[in-house]
């Protein structure tokens, strides 16, 4: 193992340090991204939903997937001599990992429960697999995240459901909302050669084992919602080196506006 | 005091702390209160927290050091562990019964719906899959119509 120095709070350096801790590091930050920004959208809903047991369940969500994205920070934060909140609030948008999809406007209540679903629906099937990671910070993470994300497919993929065997008007914002987010499915199951490296040390499940059960999921979700299967498409890809959509600068200057504008402000 | 007895005392102090959202029970009969040992001369006690995003476990390390602290250890710690991953398996059988006096279902991994803490009947149907707190789900009796929340099986 590389010894690893602090890192200046951009973040950005971490690719360009070789070694096996960056690796893991970045492995670290690729799911603490997803799950705090897909955390942030989700409580973009609350006081906003549908309805009052929508807006427990979606703030609950969210909840849920930001305190799995405080335990990854608190694990890459060990190894970079970073805090969490330097993590989550003092990375420009370059410097985060998280892939395209979390990071798209919430749209409507069908765009958000399809997201909901094609993304937990992953995350399920990682963190079942990463409980039995060789890293044991992970696998005690996954022990817990796994338990609250099988819980959140459920949920989404029952409302899918409603939506898609519902009206005219449900099944048509829940095909647009499947369709347009199709093509930024594939960069969820992305690799490359830093991935490589930690799954071939046992840290990381391998995305190519893992993305049959997702099919599964997603496919059979479909039937029983009678939504129809997009074709398969060119993928978006880029966020997992930081080129992200111009959305992910508008949620952070909201997500980070208090450390922006009052460095080392604490409660 | 001897080592034995310290260390009593100080399982006590820590045991007896309520948990913030549901007070009617402590963080011991909760299964969240995991050791108090001695670290050399220092207290530790180790709490693990129940869902990873509950806002509930930083008070509860803060309110076990005040506890620790109020019974005489002042410099003891706080640890928080994740592993093994807290499960409502490990809330103690006292800890169901204060849930059941304090009108919220116990988790119960046999039964699809809850049994209505109320009135006991068993039909019941959910309300909601998410509630007040991430542990609990809302549910409705359907003999006397009065809604409940239960503990999530987890």
């Amino acid at each position: 193992m590389s010894s690893v120095t602090p890192a200046k709070a951009g973040g950005q350096a971490l690719d360009r340090r070789a070694g096996g801790d960056d690796e893991l590091v970045l492995a670290l930050l690729r799911r603490a991204d997803d799950a705090l920004i897909l955390g942030h959208r989700t409580s973009e809903w609350t006081g906003h939903a549908p309805l009052l047991e929508e807006e427990l369940a979606l703030a609950n969500i969210a909840l849920d997937l930001i305190g799995q994205a405080r335990l990854l920070y608190a694990e890459a934060g060990a190894l970079t001599g970073q805090t969490e909140d330097q993590l989550a609030y003092l990375r420009d948008a370059p410097a985060w990992r998280n892939a395209l999809i979390v990071e798209l406007p919430n749209s409507d209540f069908a765009f958000t429960i399809a997201r909901l679903l094609l993304v937990s629906a992953a995350s399920d099937v990682f963190w079942r697999a990463a409980t039995a990671s060789t890293h044991a910070g992970l696998a005690a993470i996954a022990a817990k995240a796994e338990k609250e994300t099988a819980y959140h497919v459920r949920h989404a993929a029952e409302w899918l459901v409603r939506l898609g065997d519902g009206t005219a008007e449900s099944r048509r914002r829940a095909q647009d909302a499947l369709d347009a987010l199709w093509p930024y499915t594939g960069e969820v199951f992305e690799i490359d050669a830093a991935d490589h490296a930690t799954i071939d040390a046992g840290v990381l499940p391998d995305p190519a084992d893992l993305r049959p059960a997702w099919e599964a999921t997603i496919y059979a979700t479909l039937a029983r919602a009678t939504l129809i299967r997009p074709a398969e498409c060119w993928m978006q890809s880029g966020g997992r080196y930081g080129r992200h959509t111009e959305h992910l600068g508008h949620l952070l200057a909201e997500l980070q506006f208090m450390q922006r504008a009052y460095p080392g402000a604490t409660w | 005091m001897s080592t034995d007895d310290r260390l009593a005392r100080a399982r006590e102090a820590a045991a007896a702390v309520p948990d913030p959202e549901i007070p009617a029970l402590t963080i011991a009969d909760l299964g969240m209160l995991r050791d108090v040992a001695l670290d050399g001369d220092t207290i530790v006690a180790t709490i693990t927290p129940s869902y990873s995003g509950c806002p509930a476990t930083q008070p509860i390390a803060c309110d076990v050091a005040d506890a620790l602290a109020r019974a005489g250890f002042a410099d003891a710690k706080v640890r928080t562990v994740l592993a093994p991953a807290w499960s409502t398996d490990w809330i103690t059988e006292t800890g169901r019964r204060k849930l059941a006096e304090a009108g919220i279902a116990p988790p119960d991994r046999a039964r699809a719906r809850p049994a209505c803490p109320l009135c006991g009947r068993a039909e019941t149907e959910q309300l909601s899959a998410f509630g007040s707190t991430p542990c609990k789900a809302l549910h409705r009796c359907l003999t006397c119509r009065e809604p409940f929340e239960a503990f999530k099986c987890h």
